[in-house]
């Protein structure tokens, strides 16, 4: 391809990291960034001493834990045994192959993809991988950023590239402007409801359009965090000047003469006007309602002025079954006003959700309320960093006087690895990214939802349109 | 990794669509530090009840399934997370290849890595496999990876490909990281070039 071409976002940052071309489209692909956690990697570490590997690129690669750790005080450590296992083999992993590390007791620790746009890890431009596939978060920041697994992890470590074969360009436009009560987590939720959660199998979504373009950096993580809950492996947003303002003075970002530097070649990163997209779908972000999900994946998604749908209505056997399946599971009855659903639990944190921007929106929620009678409602910041800023501003003290957990930083009741997990039969509302059966406790039930909705529902007891809140 | 060239076995028919991760292997099983013994909480929440007992209607609590080392799924199978757990639970399983319609992709790579080979064929022959996948030991399935086809006990052959990057590592077992590590003086020749024109790249230490 000459560089004439016009190229998207995706086919520059592709192109400025192959290594060596293979055969039939393979690349060799130099890797900036990895991040590791504690789940995926002891197997890659044990890889790398029984091969008698090092690591090939200390500087490029950044450790925490994560999944695992407790949301309570942990002062005294870790006390299940099997995740306390985990978490001591990374911490001798890093040791032993000189791994940089923010271990659990560092204010710095958190949700790997939060600490990495934080600390200014993961910048416009780079390559990012992690064995988790919710790493298509950092695509926010104008990365190709991928989830891989330990294989890939043991293969990042040892040589810091990765094989790959490139995938389709498809474009995701959300034009107009976004209505009052919606969020980016609406709008993503939006998009997956539109394309299904295969519907960007093979391809990197590129997000794009004014409602995008508007949105923080905290909503544009929101949005390419679930970029993989529609199929894609890459969600990426080209990088402006709200992606510069944010980044810079942050603590690993490039600094004076070279912050200039690196924003100059950022500014050559925006995809070419003409450039090719295989797949290009455009939602109107004015028709976009604060939403929830009602099955057992996230296409399974309505406003909140919707009822659970009926199965009978489904286009086929196939379908109608699924859908059966899947109401059967929730404990629903189709034609049930979404608004009518009570919750036994609210979950406000994790990857996509977990930010100061997203404890502030709940918090105004929750303000002056309190959690209803019979409902958990828990908040886990996503690192020691926004945990102190959300104290500083006061809102823990919101949080904690409307009768919220407020918690210490992890992944948590995302995926229930810790004590923080769903009762069988418990229904969830939570700000979290996937509702599989599951996924945040055996038995468990999840309806997925913004942070504004998700303390709305804490506050009533049940789904609610905050619309009728504020 | 183990090689895969030819498998003929049974086939286990599991006709849903979306299959995720956290069914392939819930999360709280990848609280391990090793590869092996996940097979026994492979599909935990589908084959056992809340005591733990055996969930008889589930096609891998059945005769002959038990021993199945094919699985014939629908539509995104492995959807979800990048555990490479869901493809090390089917292997110590037994499951050795999965066919379906279409696959998420993290799952999809991850197979490749650990000797199963995932076989895309149109959801019509999907169907007709997972008939054939009910008659159980008498109908044993061939997955052929030398010449890219999957055959019915019929004998009737439908073609399926597959990248030939992919196909070369799996048929021979390769070590990927021993290859690409053959590829050391290219990577150093990068890391100069990229040393030298983005100089405002920060390394990572604190």
């Amino acid at each position: 391809m000459s560089a004439s071409h016009p190229r998207t976002l995706f086919d520059k940052i592709w192109a400025d990291h192959v290594v060596e071309q293979l055969e039939d489209g393979t690349a060799l692909l130099y890797i900036d960034r990895h991040l590791v956690h504690e789940v995926t990697s002891p197997q890659a570490f044990e890889g790398l001493r029984a091969a008698g590997r090092r690591v090939h690129a200390p500087g490029n690669t950044i450790a925490t834990v994560d999944h695992n750790v407790p949301t309570s005080d942990r002062r005294h450590g870790i006390a299940e045994p099997e995740s306390r296992l985990q978490v001591e083999t990374l911490q001798e992993n890093v040791r032993e192959f000189g791994v940089p590390f923010f271990d659990m007791l560092d204010e710095r620790q958190g949700i790997v993809h939060i600490v990495g746009p934080e600390q200014g890890i993961s910048l416009p431009g780079m390559t990012i991988v992690c064995g988790d596939s919710h790493t298509s978060t950092h695509g926010a920041m104008g990365a190709w950023a991928v989830g891989i697994g330990t294989s890939e992890v043991e293969h990042v470590l040892a040589t810091q590239t990765l094989l790959q074969k490139p995938a389709k360009n498809m474009l995701v436009e959300v034009n107009g402007v976004l209505p009052p009560g919606c969020t980016a987590k609406d709008v993503v939720l939006a998009i997956i409801g539109r394309i299904g959660t295969a519907g960007g199998t093979g391809h990197v979504i590129e997000f794009a359009g004014p409602v995008i373009r508007n949105l923080d950096m905290a909503g544009r993580l929101t949005v390419c965090n679930m970029s993989i809950e529609g199929g894609a492996r890459a969600g990426l947003i080209a990088p402006d000047e709200t992606t510069f303002a944010y980044i810079e003075g942050r603590p690993f970002a490039p600094k004076g003469e070279d912050f200039d530097r690196a924003v100059a070649y950022w500014k050559t990163l925006p995809s070419d006007p003409g450039a090719h997209y295989d797949t290009i779908v455009r939602i109107d972000g004015s028709e976009i309602a604060p939403m929830v999900t009602w099955g057992t994946n996230p296409e399974a998604v309505l406003p909140i002025t919707g009822v659970v749908p009926n199965p009978d209505e489904a286009p086929g056997e196939a379908e109608r079954a699924q859908m059966q399946r899947a109401l059967d599971y929730m404990g629903l009855t189709a034609g049930t006003k979404l608004t009518d659903i009570p919750v036994d639990v609210v979950f406000i944190g994790s990857c996509t959700n977990a930010r100061i921007e997203d404890m502030r929106a709940a918090a105004a929620v929750a303000r002056g309320r309190h959690v209803a009678p019979n409902v958990r409602a828990l908040v886990v910041p996503g690192s020691g960093l926004v945990k102190t800023q959300a104290e500083q501003e006061g809102l823990a003290e919101v949080f904690i006087e409307a009768g919220f957990e407020w918690r210490e930083p992890g992944c948590s009741m995302c995926l229930a690895m810790n004590p923080d997990k769903l009762l069988p039969g418990q229904r969830c509302a939570s700000t979290s990214n996937r509702n599989f059966e599951g996924r945040q406790g055996k038995g468990g039930r999840t309806h997925l939802l913004s942070p504004a909705m998700a303390a709305a529902a804490a506050v009533t007891g049940r789904l609610t349109d905050i619309r009728e809140l504020v | 990794m183990q090689a895969f060239t030819i498998l003929t076995a049974i086939a286990a028919p599991l006709p849903i669509a979306n299959v995720d991760t956290d069914q392939i292997i819930p999360a709280r099983f990848l609280k391990t530090i090793k590869r092996s013994g996940l097979g026994k909480s492979l599909f935990a929440g589908m084959r056992y009840d809340d005591e733990g007992a055996e969930r008889p209607e589930f096609v891998l609590n059945q005769e002959p399934y038990r021993g199945a080392d094919i699985l014939i799924a629908h539509e995104n199978f492995g959807c979800g997370s990048s555990r490479e757990h869901a493809p090390w639970a089917l292997l110590d399983f037994g499951i050795r290849s999965v066919i379906a319609p279409s696959f998420a992709d993290i799952f999809y790579g991850n197979c490749f890595k650990n000797g199963i080979l995932p076989v895309v064929l149109p959801r019509s022959v999907c169907d007709q496999l997972m008939e054939d996948a009910k008659l159980g030991a008498n109908a044993r399935i061939t997955v052929d990876l030398e010449r890219q086809v999957v055959v019915r006990p019929s004998g009737e052959e439908f073609p399926f490909s597959v990248d030939p990057f992919r196909r070369h590592t799996l048929l021979n077992g390769l070590d990927e990281i021993g290859q690409t590590m053959q590829h050391t003086a290219e990577i150093a020749t990068y890391e100069t070039v990229r040393h030298t024109a983005k100089p405002w790249m920060p390394s990572i230490s604190l």
